[in-house]
């Protein structure tokens, strides 16, 4: 493994160009997704350790109102694009005048949101920069020796986890999943840096044109949101029973998903499956009801911070990586606990954000 | 339809039988195609499993060759278990290690697609993920076979059907009632993972040497009988039961598999392994008088869809492989004079009857139902076996001849002088 | 039309067990299959083929046992196999292989003909990094379509198509030109049941091998030495530990619940 230290003069000479740490805002309609401001809190601490700045990056139409957001949560600079052809995401035009950016300020480390978004633009940048990229990371250090980037990510399923670094090439560029870090206000906020940049890019340049969005119908979710989510499987029952699944997600200010049988049989869109061939959470809260666990669903959701799972077979593999076991019918359970919380006069505590 | 799927032969279930029978046609230059439900030859095919080497004679030009197969057999023990005991007597014999061997521990899996690739390598055409689901007919005669999939019927002059314990096919076609529940066992087996040289100094062998337990007793009550066998880098365990005691009795065989495995005459063979697969299965065991009608006009029934299986020595791979050949041959001589009627293809019958397979099956025909009425022969001598070897060779004080009187005693006890010597009577001409 | 998928094979990620005594992955035993969404690819790429006419070509890069794979996908339609294989990717990280798929895929379009489009999965099972299909599609520099729901009006005169994607917060249906490089979702289609005739033509269809030999690569772009990324260590997450089992009837049960769910709640 040492080799990899063992860098030439004219390669070190090469590396010593790139500086700072840098982080992609992303925004849809001009507003910010919070994992950008997390990847901003990290980056301010990664920063301190190298002892170098944080460059906040926005492109769109309307986005300098981000600036201020970006100060407060760590940045030093904002660079921005704001043009009419950045009105909407799409990745040719983002993919231009990022690398640009880049190749013009060359940052030494860019960290991405791992959203839908993020992860289609962070490829064909690092393709177009030729330089590394580590996807859907969960951990981000500074290796003390060499002051490279450490980055962690589960593979296989969450089976194994990998330390990777990008010793040669910079920027050194990673993809984190939402949710992992904490956004942090910093307390006092400078007034940073704005730098403003152009592109020559005009519509007619670009091929692909947008004709129809549709935001957050029932057909889409995007369930790595959420941090509290309620699951139901096959042993639900049937659809209608499903509604308790829904009041309980509600009530506790999350939303609801299911298992890849439940959606087979129809009680849940597939838009809604977690699991292998659906969506992967990292929910703070999963409940799980009437889902045996199957390890195709458990990658999906293993992470997740408090795992309580409600079935009736105690030997149920669910359990096994549950940090609550219930044994008992989830559809007698489930409505006791929803009039619980309600004789309580329990509500979600408000996000943050 | 134009573009008619026309062949000279179509195999159904690539197993032993159908891919022997594969090897030798396509070696004859004949037009064959081999449909199997899995999604490879061997996917979901299950055996204890030792195979004899014997009948790879004229299917394959060396064996085992390249083959994957995993040790070869040198000590065979057989074993009768009571709750904390076994009596149990072996042959172990040098000869074994001469080549060519007698006969190998192999996976079916591997075995298989092995043998699947020999065949392709001789020209035959092995569909898999296709599943075979009635003959197609005219006039009485089997001209080809309808499969699952759009566009699925093919066209041949003669069907071997080789679909293995549930055929489809020989239960299509009539020529098998359906199988009684007292004629089929269900087998569970589990691979439980060891180090080649755990099991080198636990079985006390070398090399690539092997061994084999076969094991029944009142441990089991009388229902069952199971297996060790060793691999490379595992052993077999398995544990086989008639599936009308199953239904009866009600019996988990995934519970049996777990109690013999803290048996103490096994618990500590298999100590520290890991399972790493577990498979069921069924063996048709109902014998000579279950088998079906071999042949019919334009087809023939090979292997354990023909019931082809020795329950006694636990040979059925062999037989299928024997059988896969005759037909094949048979096929090749009806081809010359261009008649695959029924008549034609007995010749098929008559191979069998000349050789081992149904000698042999013939030999054991009362064997099956033996076991079944006569529980006693499994349940209670296996108990007082143990009971015996247990005063014979406690050392306690007690003389000899004084122990022989109690087991003596015990025995007229439990079953009655009478019914023991008929009963060792009958399993003598059965066996014998 | 021609349709030019990037399929993989991959370890069944849900029968890769863990030794956590050495913290490494027991793969062996476990049976490699197509990666999920690329059936889903093919798929698509095999009805379009059988309105428009055409072909379907489908590449991977792997070592020998990937000829598996890449039978599957002939079994499912697909007319053309080709197996990209040579010790000098061995260890690549993803912009090495998608600089290794893209020589490949240039040489298939030498071979074969101009592609109209490319199809890869959402993301493979093992790596789960979603990088490949977007690399190949910036070396290819022609419009990138992740995440594909549905493929509409493809008109292979006008050379574009209708192109619906998940996003964040929903869907949208872009229009793009050809040639264009999709990755798709599960959801794009139902996996049918493939013709016999067509195993038929697949079974007797020899798999074309491509290698440093017949490929004009760059050496200096290939395999574990050439790749931006390196792994510095690997090990096993700790395992998740069956935790509290809470006992009691139904109502001391929802009690009990309650309180642990006190962090997500306040009182109205
Ligand atoms: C390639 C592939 C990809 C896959 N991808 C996914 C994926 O992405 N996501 C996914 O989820 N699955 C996936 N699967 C399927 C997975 O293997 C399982 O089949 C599925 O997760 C099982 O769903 P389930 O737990 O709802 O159903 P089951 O396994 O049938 O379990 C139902 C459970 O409910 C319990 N139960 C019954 N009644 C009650 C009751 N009244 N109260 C409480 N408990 C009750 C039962 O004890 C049982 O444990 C995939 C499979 C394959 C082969
Ligand atoms: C637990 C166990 C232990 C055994 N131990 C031994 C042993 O030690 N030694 C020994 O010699 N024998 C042993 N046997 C018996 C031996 O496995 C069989 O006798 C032998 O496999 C028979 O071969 P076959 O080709 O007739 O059938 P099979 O091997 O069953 O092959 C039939 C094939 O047909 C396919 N098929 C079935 N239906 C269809 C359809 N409708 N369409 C298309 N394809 C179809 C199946 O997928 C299968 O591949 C054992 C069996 C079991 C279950
Ligand atoms: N070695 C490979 N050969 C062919 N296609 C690949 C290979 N690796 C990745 N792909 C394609 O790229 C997609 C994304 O893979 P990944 O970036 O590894 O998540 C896969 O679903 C495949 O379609």
């Amino acid at each position: 493994m040492a080799k990899v230290n063992e860098l030439t003069e004219k390669e070190k000479e090469a590396l010593s160009l790139y500086k700072n740490i840098w982080v992609f805002v992303e925004q849809t309609g001009g507003v910010a997704h919070s994992v950008s401001f997390e990847l901003l809190t990290k980056a301010r601490e990664l920063a301190d350790k190298l002892g170098c700045q944080v460059g906040a990056v926005s492109i769109g139409k309307s986005v300098s109102h981000l600036a201020k957001e970006a100060f407060r949560f760590g940045a030093d600079m904002f660079y921005i694009i704001e043009e009419d052809v950045f009105k909407d995401y799409r990745t040719e035009p983002f993919r231009d005048a990022l690398s640009g950016l880049v190749r013009k300020y060359k940052p030494e480390i860019f960290l991405i949101g791992a959203t839908t978004q993020g992860r289609d633009l962070s490829g064909t940048v690092a393709t177009e920069l030729r330089t590394g990229l580590t996807a859907d990371t969960t951990k981000q250090e500074i290796d003390p020796e060499t002051g490279n980037l450490m980055m962690t990510r589960p593979t296989f399923g969450g089976s194994l986890m990998a330390t990777i670094i990008c010793p040669k090439d910079r920027p050194q560029m990673s993809t984190v999943r939402p949710g992992v870090f904490k956004a942090v206000p910093v307390e006092q906020p400078k007034e940073g840096e704005i730098i403003r940049e152009k592109t020559n890019i005009t519509e007619d340049q670009i091929v692909k044109k947008i004709l129809k969005k549709v935001v957050s119908s029932e057909g889409n979710i995007n369930l790595g949101f959420y941090d509290v989510i309620v699951a139901g499987g096959k042993g639900m029952g049937n659809k209608e029973n499903f509604n308790m699944i829904k009041e309980l997600a509600a009530l506790l200010g999350g939303t609801w998903a299911g298992s890849r049988k439940a959606v087979e049989l129809g009680y849940v869109p597939q838009s809604r499956q977690v699991g292998q061939t659906g969506q992967t959470v990292h929910s703070k809260l999963y409940i799980a009801c009437g889902i045996s666990g199957a390890i195709q669903h458990l990658v999906g959701m293993q992470t997740s911070d408090i795992i309580i799972s409600i079935n009736v077979d105690e030997e149920a593999p669910v359990f096994d990586v549950s940090t609550y076991c219930i044994v008992e019918d989830a559809i007698k359970f489930v409505p006791r606990l929803i009039s619980e919380l309600k004789e309580q006069k329990l509500t979600p505590v408000k996000n943050e954000q | 339809m134009s573009s008619k799927l026309k062949y000279d032969v179509i195999i159904v279930g690539a197993g032993p039988a159908g891919l022997s029978a594969a090897i030798v046609l396509a070696k004859a230059g004949v037009k064959v195609i081999v449909l199997e439900r899995g999604k490879f030859p061997g996917s979901k095919n299950v055996m204890g499993g030792v195979f004899y080497s014997d009948c790879m004679k004229d299917v394959v030009d060396e064996f085992p060759g390249k083959a994957p197969v995993e040790r070869h057999i040198i000590d065979q023990r057989m074993w009768i278990l009571d709750a904390h005991s076994s009596v149990g007597f072996n042959h172990k014999n040098e000869l074994f290690n001469e080549k060519p061997y007698n006969c190998h521990t192999v996976f079916r899996a591997k075995f298989d697609r092995w043998l699947a690739g020999e065949a392709e390598k001789a020209g035959a055409l092995i569909i898999n993920n296709t599943v075979v689901r009635a003959p197609l007919m005219e006039n009485g005669k089997v001209i080809g076979v309808k499969t699952d999939r759009p566009q699925g019927d093919v066209f041949a002059n003669c069907v071997i059907a080789s679909d293995g314990v549930n055929s489809l096919f020989a239960k299509a076609m009539g020529l098998r009632k359906k199988i009684k529940p007292e004629s089929v066992a269900i087998a569970v087996k589990e691979v439980i993972g060891l180090d080649e040289n755990v099991i080198n100094d636990r079985f006390n062998i070398k090399g690539d040497e092997g061994v084999t337990i076969e094991m029944t007793g009142s441990y089991f009550n009388g229902e069952t009988m199971a297996f060790l066998y060793t691999n490379k880098k595992s052993v077999s365990l398995g544990v086989g039961m008639v599936l009308k005691d199953v239904l009866k009795n009600k019996l988990n065989p995934n519970d049996l598999i777990e109690q013999l495995k803290k048996h103490p005459s096994v618990a500590p063979l298999i100590e520290g392994g890991e399972t790493k697969e577990f498979l069921a299965h069924l063996i048709p065991e109902g014998g000579y008088k279950e088998m079906p009608k071999l042949v019919g006009n334009g087809v023939m029934i090979a292997g354990d869809s023909a019931m082809m299986v020795d329950a006694i020595h636990r040979e059925g791979s062999n037989l299928a492989i024997t059988s896969g050949k005759f037909a094949a041959e048979t096929y090749l001589e009806a081809a010359k004079k261009g008649d695959f009627s029924e008549k034609s293809l007995s010749l098929y019958v008559t191979k069998l009857q000349n050789s081992f397979v149904l000698k042999d099956l013939k030999k054991y025909k009362g064997v099956p139902d033996l076991l079944q009425t006569n529980k006693r022969l499994l349940q209670q001598y296996p108990k007082l076996l143990n009971q015996a070897a247990f005063e014979m060779l406690n050392v306690d004080g007690v003389p000899i001849k004084d122990k022989e009187k109690l087991i003596w005693k015990s025995v007229k006890k439990e079953i009655g002088i009478g019914h023991l010597v008929k009963d060792l009577f009958k399993l003598w001409r059965n066996m014998a | 039309m021609h349709a030019l998928v990037f399929i993989k094979q991959v370890p069944d990620a849900s029968q890769v067990r863990v030794n956590y005594e050495t913290g490494t992955l027991i793969r062996e035993g476990v049976p490699a299959i197509l990666n999920p969404f690329e059936a889903h690819a093919v798929e698509e790429a095999v009805r379009l083929r059988e309105e428009y006419g055409g072909k379907v070509t489908v590449i991977t890069m792997g070592p020998p046992q990937a000829t598996e794979a890449l039978k599957e996908c002939l079994s499912r339609g697909a007319d053309k196999a080709y197996l990209l294989s040579d010790r000098v990717f061995a260890g690549s990280d993803t912009l090495a292989t998608s600089y290794a798929l893209y020589e490949g895929a240039r040489k298939v379009i030498e071979l074969e003909g101009e592609v109209d489009l490319f199809f890869a999965g959402k993301q493979a099972i093992d790596g789960d990094t979603a990088q490949t299909g977007p690399g190949i599609a910036t070396r290819f520099d022609i419009p990138l379509v992740t995440y594909l729901m549905k493929l509409d009006n493809v008109d292979f005169d006008k050379k574009q198509a209708l192109a619906t994607r998940l996003t964040e917060f929903g869907q949208e249906t872009l229009q793009v030109p050809l040639p264009a490089f999709f990755t798709v979702e599960e959801t794009l289609n139902e996996l049918s049941h493939a013709p016999l005739p067509w195993l038929i033509k697949a079974a007797k269809t020899k798999i074309e091998m491509l290698s440093s030999e017949n490929v004009n690569l760059d050496r200096e772009q290939c395999g574990l030495r050439h790749s931006p990324t390196k792994v510095k260590k690997a090990f096993t997450p700790e395992k998740r530990q069956r935790g509290e089992t809470l006992t009691g009837s139904v109502e001391e049960l929802s009690q009990k619940t309650s309180h642990i769910l006190i962090p997500f709640l306040k009182k109205d």
